[in-house]
């Protein structure tokens, strides 16, 4: 759902890849979307120059890619608008593309990491300047 | 030229109306503006955040409230 006057707001985008990690990646992001994290969208949208997609990345305080494999085409996809994501890679976890079986446990269990970093100072220092900047009195 | 704004009607989308209305003056361009407060409208413009500026279907800006300068350059740019 589009958010109004968020003074951070975060936008997530998974690779949704062909491969298991790929779809891992698309699960744990929507998970993270389900518990609040952050607001999932379209990455084919910023990929297909839709101005709606590429307008809100630019517009977005904190833009979250998870990959699934070192290939990393949703940060790539982000950077080639001009945009750096805070960037997860999933074989950076230690999953091996081909061989990992898509299950909720793994998946929770991403998440999980991924959330436990989201908020900190490395990740707050993307902040810029943007959002509607009304301090949450809008 | 078709000009919206995206918002539901916060404090910010109201203020991006007022200067795209200044810029408009401003420049002496004639042009058409909408406020479009449905969020459904909204999403389907594939913008996630709001105020938005959206001129002849194109989505020039969103999450933000361009300066002034700004506004009427992209509205010289149709």
């Amino acid at each position: 759902m589009a958010e109004c006057c968020a003074t951070e707001t975060k936008l997530i985008y998974a690779c949704s890849g062909a491969s298991d990690v790929g779809e891992i990646a698309d699960r744990v992001a929507r998970k993270l979307r389900d518990e609040g994290i952050a607001q999932m969208t379209c990455l084919a949208g910023v990929g297909a120059g839709l101005s709606g997609y590429v307008q809100s990345a630019k517009g977005t305080n904190i833009n979250i890619t998870i990959d699934g494999c070192k290939t990393a085409c949703a940060k790539k996809t982000l950077e080639r608008i001009g945009v750096k994501p805070t960037s997860y890679i999933l074989t950076g976890f230690g999953l091996v593309k081909g061989e990992t079986p898509v299950t909720d446990k793994i998946i929770t269990e991403i998440a999980g990491k991924i959330k436990s970093t989201i908020g900190t100072p490395a990740v707050l220092e993307q902040l810029v300047a943007g959002g509607c900047s009304c301090g949450g009195k809008c | 030229m078709k000009i919206e704004i995206l918002g539901t009607g916060c404090v910010k989308c109201n203020k991006l109306e007022d200067m795209v209305k200044l810029a408009i003056r401003e420049t002496g361009i004639e042009a058409e503006i909408g406020h479009v407060h449905d969020i459904k409208k909204i999403m389907e413009y594939g913008v996630m955040t709001t105020p938005a500026l959206v001129i002849d279907g194109e989505v020039k800006a969103a999450g933000k409230i361009p300066p002034l300068e700004e506004i009427k350059k992209l509205l010289g740019s149709k």
